[in-house]
């Protein structure tokens, strides 16, 4: 059961179409359109590179995971969602969090592991949540959301019949993601149990340092769904607008048929695994390859093309957002840690009996344990 | 009062509260058509249909994780793994999410959510379908374990279980379906985290739970008529684990014996050893004793699974060997 965060605030950074059902879909002349994701995936670069830079001042701990290269799905597919939709996530999540809705401040504290954090500190990069916002967490397991995302849409059909109202869930997992267990358990219940739920598999090529090709039977994953009948699409993932067309079409049809799509997204990624990994396992040729398709530059061309970006407004867009993210690393800095005296205050919603709640080195008993002390 | 067998305790709880509450479903493996394995879950499709009673594929991992999912929306699922040895294969599932998820996102989901799962050796099932690896889930901070011993207490651990707002694993035996025993007629409820003294003495504390209890009251109903007089403390939960009634029971009787399905080693025994050493130690005549599974997987072979369980006779020789030693007089 989800409490509502009453702290965060809603809404997304640089867009303007909160709600997609009020959108039609986009196309090429939709400038208005082009120019808010543009300025959101130049936001979510910038907000990666200043979590990298913080990892490396290690004002960030643990993992780090970055979505460099995949901000044209991220943002592509989190316009395409509704405040309502519940989101299910990878431990390399931070632009989701923010496209689906979540304080970029509270993201950074979440990272710096602070009190004002979407996790109150509790989660870190891997383990972002945001109740206000639907987002029901990044998992540091892989493949760990896939099964309780599948439930999350069993819970919205046991609620709300098929409706272009109804909420669905987004499921998004990594192309290594599809060879555990839990991914075929998962579209298996969600095909013979109907659910309203689409899951997206953000192909970057990679697993850690394991190609797909080397992993997979069937290296295209989008297919992996036909064992389910369900409805499979590979798209372009460097291009925001072709992801959110897909998303816009694929999730409308979830939430009116009440029944399960499998969306393949293809895009690179640009740096290591997480920050600390030099990623010697690439060639200097593949680094390169990926680097001509970074999501950022094409789109800047194409919409410089349309003339709808000037080299001015590149300027000014990329000031913009550095600007917005140093404001969220000086929120994180300045929010308090979390207080050591609510250690215990989250192992369980509710305090049981003889809750155990015992630090380090302290005796299990005290004078007060015991009622009477019976002397021997 | 009614007398019913431990199977039809569960079998009428369950329904007595989907009755009472829409959002609770249950979910598992031939529990609607084929009415449950061990018939747990018998006509509860007829009456409830297929939206609240889930025939799951045979995926425990998936299903499981997808009632902690609907758990995180607010319904009430109560999953049914047919034994605790097939939960193996969901544990991601239970530890690494079901027991982290209102910790590890700042309190702001959970989980309610109960997972019914027998355990217990005895059967003749051989080595992979008769294990007690409750310690496994009860080292688990997030988690709860209750393990009732007798139909009364599977109501009220039942029930308590269900309304419960975390995840609880609710550990079945399977040699005690069939036992039978008096269950209040009314709403009762008891709660988790509290242990039960199932029977008063004042010589010597045997600590169990589960089907083990059955043969601690066993051994001291016959122990009585040799004057000994035993006290049985019934945990009810491992965790949390009630653990101020044992080293109350102890500081008593002076005297402490453990009975456990469960092997010894790194077993529940080794933390109430542990507990009553630390709680108790000044009290104790005699050092903590465990009566619990040889270290062996189980085998099939009647002669072999019995002598491998710990049981009555075992146990009554050892509370002698305790006494003994103590000088105990009668």
């Amino acid at each position: 059961m989800v409490s509502r965060n009453t702290t965060a605030k809603a809404g997304r950074v640089a867009g303007k179409a909160n709600d997609s059902k009020n959108v039609g879909s986009g196309n090429q002349n939709d400038k208005d359109l082009l120019l808010s994701f543009y300025e959101e995936m130049v936001f979510i670069r910038h907000f990666e590179l200043k979590a990298s830079e913080m990892y490396q001042k290690a004002r960030i701990g643990g993992y780090c995971h970055l979505n460099l290269g995949e901000e044209a799905t991220v943002v592509g597919m989190m316009r395409a969602t509704q405040t309502q939709d519940y989101l299910f996530t990878t431990y390399r999540e931070h632009g989701y969090a923010i496209g689906k809705g979540s304080d970029p401040n509270r993201v950074m504290a979440e990272l710096f592991g602070k009190a004002d954090g979407v996790s109150r500190g509790w989660g870190g990069s891997m383990h972002l949540f945001d109740s206000e916002t639907h987002l029901m967490g990044g998992y540091g397991i892989v493949g760990g959301q896939i099964p309780p995302a599948t439930g999350a849409a069993l819970a919205i059909s046991y609620k709300n019949d098929p409706s272009p109202d109804s909420p669905i869930v987004v499921c998004i997992m990594g192309d290594g993601t599809t060879n555990i267990g839990a991914f075929h358990e998962s579209l298996n219940i969600a095909a013979v149990w109907k659910l309203p739920i689409v899951y997206v598999i953000v192909n970057n090529f990679l697993g850690m340092g394991t190609s797909v090709d080397m992993a997979s039977g069937e290296p295209e994953l989008y297919k992996r769904g036909a064992s389910y009948r369900i409805d499979g699409i590979r798209i372009n993932g460097e291009d925001p607008l072709e992801v959110y067309d897909t998303c816009l079409k694929t999730f409308k049809a979830a939430r009116e048929e009440h029944r399960p799509f499998l969306i393949e997204a293809m895009s690179h990624r640009l740096k290591g695994h997480s920050v600390v990994d030099p990623a010697k396992y690439r060639s200097a040729e593949e680094v390169k390859v990926a680097e001509q398709h970074d999501p950022i530059p094409l789109l800047e061309k194409k919409l410089t093309e349309l003339g709808h970006l000037k080299a001015h407004d590149i300027a000014l867009i990329a000031a913009k957002a550095k600007e917005r993210v140093k404001e969220a690393a000086d929120f994180a800095e300045q929010s308090p840690n979390p207080d050591i005296g609510q250690l215990f205050s989250n192992v369980y919603s509710k305090k049981p009996a003889n809750d155990f709640c015992r630090l380090p080195g302290e005796p299990l008993f005290d004078e007060h344990s015991f009622d009477t002390v019976t002397e021997r | 009062m009614t007398i019913k067998t431990y199977r039809q305790t569960l079998h009428d709880t369950l329904a007595e509260e989907m009755r009472k509450d829409p959002d609770i479903l249950l979910i598992g493996e031939e529990i609607g058509h084929f009415e449950g394995s061990y018939k747990i879950t018998a006509g509860l499709l007829a009456e409830f249909g297929p939206k609240r009673v889930k025939d799951t594929p045979i995926a425990e991992e998936g299903f499981t994780g997808a009632a902690i999912g609907a758990a995180m929306l607010g319904l009430k699922p109560v999953v049914e793994i047919m034994t605790i040895n097939f939960s193996l294969v969901a544990m991601d599932q239970i530890i690494n999410h079901a027991a982290k998820i209102h910790a590890m996102f700042g309190g702001q989901a959970n989980v309610p959510l109960v997972i019914r799962t027998p355990g217990g050796g005895g059967q003749q099932l051989g080595a992979s379908h008769s294990q007690n690896i409750e310690v496994f889930y009860a080292h688990i901070p997030g988690l709860k374990v209750v393990c009732p011993s007798n139909p009364a207490d599977a109501k009220g651990l039942l029930k308590a279980a269900i309304h419960d707002t975390d995840p609880v694993l609710f550990l079945e035996n399977l040699g005690l379906y069939g036992t039978k025993g008096e269950v209040p007629d009314e709403d009762y409820v008891l709660e988790i985290g509290k242990a039960n003294i199932a029977k008063s003495g004042t010589d010597i504390t045997v600590i169990s739970y589960s089907k083990a209890t059955t043969v601690a009251l066993e051994v001291a109903n016959e122990l009585a008529h040799e004057q000994i007089s035993v006290e049985v403390i019934d945990l009810r939960s491992l965790r949390p684990l009630d653990r101020k009634t044992v080293v109350e029971s102890v500081r008593k009787t002076s005297r402490a014996v453990v009975i456990e399905d469960d092997w010894l080693t790194y077993g529940i025994g080794a933390e109430i050893a542990a507990t009553i050493q630390e709680g108790a130690f000044d009290y104790l005549d005699a050092p903590v004793r465990r009566v619990a599974a040889a270290e062996v997987p189980v085998p099939y072979s009647k002669p072999l699974e019995l002598a491998s369980l710990p049981d009555a006779v075992t146990l009554s020789k050892v509370i002698h060997q305790v006494l003994d030693a103590t000088a105990f007089n009668r």
